[in-house]
């Protein structure tokens, strides 16, 4: 007997085995579509200006750990307000690899992007061991607490820990990017620094959409989602709660790691300060508003969160009483917080599975159409 | 030895106010088994309101008035974006108040402004002397405030027939419901007491001191308390306040002599008190063990 692996042509939705309905790419237009992608991505770099691809380049890094807290809290469903914490050990541990021997800060001079980017996440990562303890006994807003008083915890360890982190308003240099002698940051007579640090950042994303992608359809992902839905059904048919949370958290956490690395690349500074309680509520913000419990989810709600600031510095064109001045009220950082607020206020009562929602509501629209009611 | 009893006294006066804010979390999370977010916005614009009334009014008619106001606003959350998540998992609406505390703040902050504000209390930083020990009056008045509030409160829960129908309210929704308690009133007067309990709680944070924009974070530890005491405790948010006060304020009395932890160290004193006492009691001191059947 023959397993039919491929939909019949006409009926792209219809699943004839377990692999097929949980392959990546279900269907031939999802493939197409993912090409696509993929092909615009690659050609931004010469259509877009530098500064627009730096800010792209600052998405992407958003989205690695947004997909990061995604695994932990839209698909294990472990509240966790810590991600700003996770964000800050993998920063000052790439930090301290690449950092300059000679410099004002401890630093060991390995500039390998191929060294310290794995390191942050490992050690990031173990600290989410260490801390997964505390998910295995708590559950839901206890489990949301704990891991906001490891911000402040950790906030305070990176203030006062001079040596490692420069310390308050003086801050320390970023990671150098850098992959075996080739500088990934310094202008050459073909491509621009902006150009090199979007296409690097975007790849990464690449990689590490894919690995979450692929490990929430594996067996740790449908004990994950298990979890989420009901942990003590979970336990009972089987799921071991304490490692898979563990997992959950060990993985969320080498993501933060990782994307806690990049993201003060682009700047080329990290100020200890930066890993606050905002922080994680921007991440939270990502996930919850991107659709908690997708890939996709994720990397839209970064993507939106992060060129927030710049969607309104356009609109305020348009309103012009908005203002630009910092002293003035209203001005654009107040119009940016409340939207913050706001809008995680009117995704969660309005449409629960956020920007993917939207999308999936849409195109229900149009497969029905014109018969859509 | 006077140090230490100094200590203890100051530990108390801000206890106290831990446990007022701590109160507000507690009738909150009872009636709704929701945690509030929003409580540091609800305390900063309390206290925006009382240094604002302070001025015409006087401080002791602003504060009753900057408490109702602060009631007021908590009722339009609870209306506005809490009512309409009734039934959605728990986690949710606690992102939910998370997201109106940040939308809240901005629009306090605005009333703050660039320079720092005083709510014109009556103590100022004058002390009494007992002995060799010295005493500020911000303290003690903070205490006696908590307990006279702390009274009231226990009294209204004890001896009135809306604090009994929100105790069952807290114990079963449904059959309170199908006794006739009116479970949207109790929703809704457990915001309204959250939010006055706020707004006093951070007047009394920021008595004899000046303030700014993050005076929010002094909220936050009542999380820690709340964690401490067990959620669903009211004896457990008091005594767990002035345990964390107390703890916080002797930290900060001989933090000088543990330069390795650098300073301000007693800022993070709850956190750190939370996470030891968690891990050898989950539900904290006072809480209800969880029993859940599948």
């Amino acid at each position: 007997m023959t397993v039919a692996t491929k939909a019949p042509r006409g009926r792209p939705l219809l699943f004839t085995s377990y692999p097929s309905e949980m392959s990546l790419f279900p269907t031939t237009t999802r493939k197409v579509a993912f090409g696509v992608l993929l092909a615009v991505t690659a050609l931004l770099p010469f259509l877009l200006a530098d500064a627009e691809l730096q800010l792209l380049a600052t998405c992407c890094i958003a989205a690695i750990g947004a997909i990061g807290l995604g695994l932990v809290t839209g698909y294990a469903g472990q509240v966790s307000l810590g991600h700003a914490f996770f964000l800050g050990i993998g920063a000052y541990t790439a930090s301290v690899i690449s950092g300059d021997p000679d410099g004002r800060t401890v630093g060991y001079g390995v500039t390998n992007i191929l060294v310290w980017l794995p390191a942050a996440g490992l050690v990031a990562g173990l600290f989410g061991v260490i801390v997964a303890p505390l998910a295995t006994r708590l559950r839901g807003l206890y489990l949301a607490i704990v891991t906001l008083g490891l911000v402040f915890i950790g906030q305070h360890v990176f203030n006062e820990w001079a040596s490692v982190t420069g310390g308050v308003g003086v801050g320390r240099p970023a990671p150098t990017l850098e992959i075996f002698g080739y500088s990934l940051f310094t202008t050459s007579a073909s491509v621009t620094r902006d150009q090199k640090l979007f296409w690097l950042m975007a790849a990464l994303l690449l990689v590490f959409a894919l690995a979450a992608r692929n490990l929430a359809r594996s067996r740790v992902g449908r004990a994950f989602t298990a979890i989420r839905d009901r942990d003590i059904a979970a336990g009972v048919i089987g799921v071991n709660l304490a490692r898979y949370k563990t997992i959950a958290f060990a993985v969320s956490s080498f993501y933060a790691g990782c994307a806690g690395a990049l993201l003060f690349t682009v700047t080329g500074y990290i100020e200890p300060t930066s890993f606050s309680l905002l922080l994680s509520v921007q991440y939270i913000a990502m996930v919850l508003i991107g659709g908690a419990g997708t890939i996709s989810g994720a990397i839209a709600g970064a993507f939106f969160i992060t060129l927030l600031p710049r969607i309104i510095r356009e609109l305020q064109a348009f309103l012009p009483f908005i203002s630009t001045d910092a002293n003035e009220v209203p001005n654009v950082l107040q119009v940016e917080s409340i939207l913050y607020g706001v809008l995680i206020i009117v995704f969660l009562i309005f449409e629960p599975r956020g920007l993917f929602g939207l999308w999936v509501r849409a195109r229900n629209y149009w497969k029905s159409w014109p018969f859509s009611y | 030895m006077i140090a230490l009893l100094e200590g203890i006294v100051r530990g108390l006066g801000v206890g106290s106010v831990y446990a007022l804010l701590a109160l507000g979390f507690v009738i909150i999370y009872k009636a709704t088994r929701v945690i509030s977010f929003a409580q540091p916005a609800l305390m900063l614009a309390g206290v925006v309101l009382v240094s604002h009334l302070a001025g015409p009014l006087g401080f002791w008619v602003a504060l009753p008035v900057a408490a109702l106001l602060t009631a007021v606003l908590a009722l339009g959350i609870e209306r506005g974006a809490v009512r309409p998540m009734v039934g959605r998992p728990a986690f949710v609406v606690a992102i939910i108040t998370l997201g109106v505390d940040v939308a809240i703040r901005v629009v306090v902050n605005i009333f703050i402004g660039l320079d720092v504000r005083n709510v014109h209390d009556p103590w100022g930083l004058d002390s009494w002397q007992l002995g060799s020990l010295q005493v500020q009056q911000r303290h003690v008045a903070a205490f006696l405030a908590t307990a006279l509030l702390v009274a009231a409160l226990f009294a209204f829960f004890r001896f009135t027939r809306m604090g009994l129908a929100m105790r069952a309210a807290a114990d079963d929704q449904e059959a309170a419901l199908a006794q006739g308690v009116s479970v949207g009133a109790v929703f809704a007067l457990s915001w309204a007491l959250a939010g006055a309990l706020a707004a006093v709680g951070g007047t009394f944070a920021t008595a004899g001191v000046s303030f700014d924009g993050n005076l929010w974070l002094t909220a936050l530890v009542a999380l820690p308390v709340i964690i401490l005491g067990g959620l669903d405790s009211l004896p457990g948010a008091v005594l767990g306040g002035l345990a964390v006060g107390v703890a916080q304020e002797l930290v900060a009395t001989y933090q000088n002599d543990l330069p390795w932890l650098g300073g301000n160290v007693s800022v993070i004193t709850p956190y750190v008190l939370m996470l030891l006492v968690l891990l050898v009691r989950p539900y904290g001191l006072f809480g209800t063990r969880e029993v859940e059947r599948v």
